[in-house]
């Protein structure tokens, strides 16, 4: 088994309202130092397959078609062999 | 004239669309369940607002995947008459029908609420009916709807005079004082560039009858109306 997680944000471009909030949130917590906060999705895939290149190819594909949204959004992956569990 | 409404899981202005067109302006109807692939020989299909498959993931993205979608896509392609109100605007722009993708509202509010809109088009198949420079009252009710698309595709859509409406104030001043949700340039509506078919975040339908305080969303099915009786 694979397992695949997949972080998708807003292109540095596109201005992201909920990570502004959550910025002046944070300020109003009293954290003074931050620059910028962005918010995004975080996906999790398990995969049954064993071949890396197929799995990153599928995955890749997933992005493209549905995960992500080119115009607004980016994304990155990364897949990893699951540890077998007891 | 017919018209199609087609019902997503979680779509919800379907029997307000149906009711305006069979109820108010007397013409044929009928519903397309989103698992149809057939469209059933209709004029002018409308993509009605809600929350299609629960907005999950981005509004529209599953949505665009139902079986449905290819037909309406072909009907699109052979210049048959769409319009996507609200989160069909959002399924539209998902399709790649129309180019564009929407944001959460800057506020992070969902906004329900009457909006004026200003049209900049008045020559397409939804708006033959207003004059140019027409102000409409209109409602809208979302939490993405805030337009986004890039600085070279908005000269585009300006080039092409694609933009149809814009959020503006009572007396047709367009500014950022009259933008409900940080929507890029004000815009409320756009068309492909054909002209066939339109997305726009207020409901006419909810705006077609004295008690609800503005018929002004009339024009744009009266528009539709007009125009395919013409052909």
């Amino acid at each position: 088994m694979l397992k695949a997680e997949i972080r998708i944000t807003l292109k540095k471009a596109v201005s992201d309202p909920q990570g502004l909030t959550i910025k002046r949130a944070l300020e109003s917590l009293g954290y003074q130092d931050l620059e910028d906060v962005r918010i995004g999705k975080f996906v999790v895939i398990r995969l049954r397959c064993k071949d890396i290149n197929s799995a990153q190819e599928q995955i890749d594909g997933m992005c493209k078609k549905l995960l992500a949204n080119p115009i607004i959004e980016e994304y990155q992956f990364k897949i990893e062999e699951e540890g077998r569990t007891a | 004239m017919k018209f199609g409404v087609v019902v997503f899981p979680g779509s919800n202005c379907d029997q307000d669309c149906y009711y305006v067109v069979s109820n108010v302006l007397r013409q044929q109807v009928r519903y397309i369940w989103h698992k149809d692939t057939e469209l059933g020989g209709v004029d002018c299909i409308i993509l009605p607002g809600g929350f299609s498959y629960g907005d999950y993931l981005r509004t529209g993205a599953v949505a665009r995947f139902s079986p449905v979608m290819k037909s309406i896509i072909d009907f699109a392609q052979k210049g048959g008459l769409v319009i996507g109100i609200c989160n069909g605007f959002q399924i539209l722009l998902e399709a790649g029908l129309l180019p564009g993708a929407m944001l959460r509202n800057t506020n992070l509010h969902f906004i329900c609420k009457y909006v004026y809109i200003k049209t900049y088009n008045h020559k397409t198949p939804f708006t033959c009916l207003c004059k140019n420079g027409q102000v409409l009252k209109i409602p809208i009710a979302h939490n993405e709807g805030n337009y986004y698309i890039d600085n070279l595709s908005l000269e585009e859509l300006k080039r092409n005079n694609q933009i149809v409406f814009r959020y503006c104030s009572s007396d047709a001043e367009v500014s950022a004082d009259f933008n409900p949700n940080g929507s890029l340039d004000n815009i409320a509506g756009i068309v492909n560039k054909k002209g066939n078919v339109l997305g726009m975040m207020p409901h006419p339908e909810r705006s077609a009858e004295k008690i609800l305080y503005s018929e002004d969303g009339l024009n744009i099915f009266k528009s539709i109306i007009k125009w395919l009786d013409k052909k």
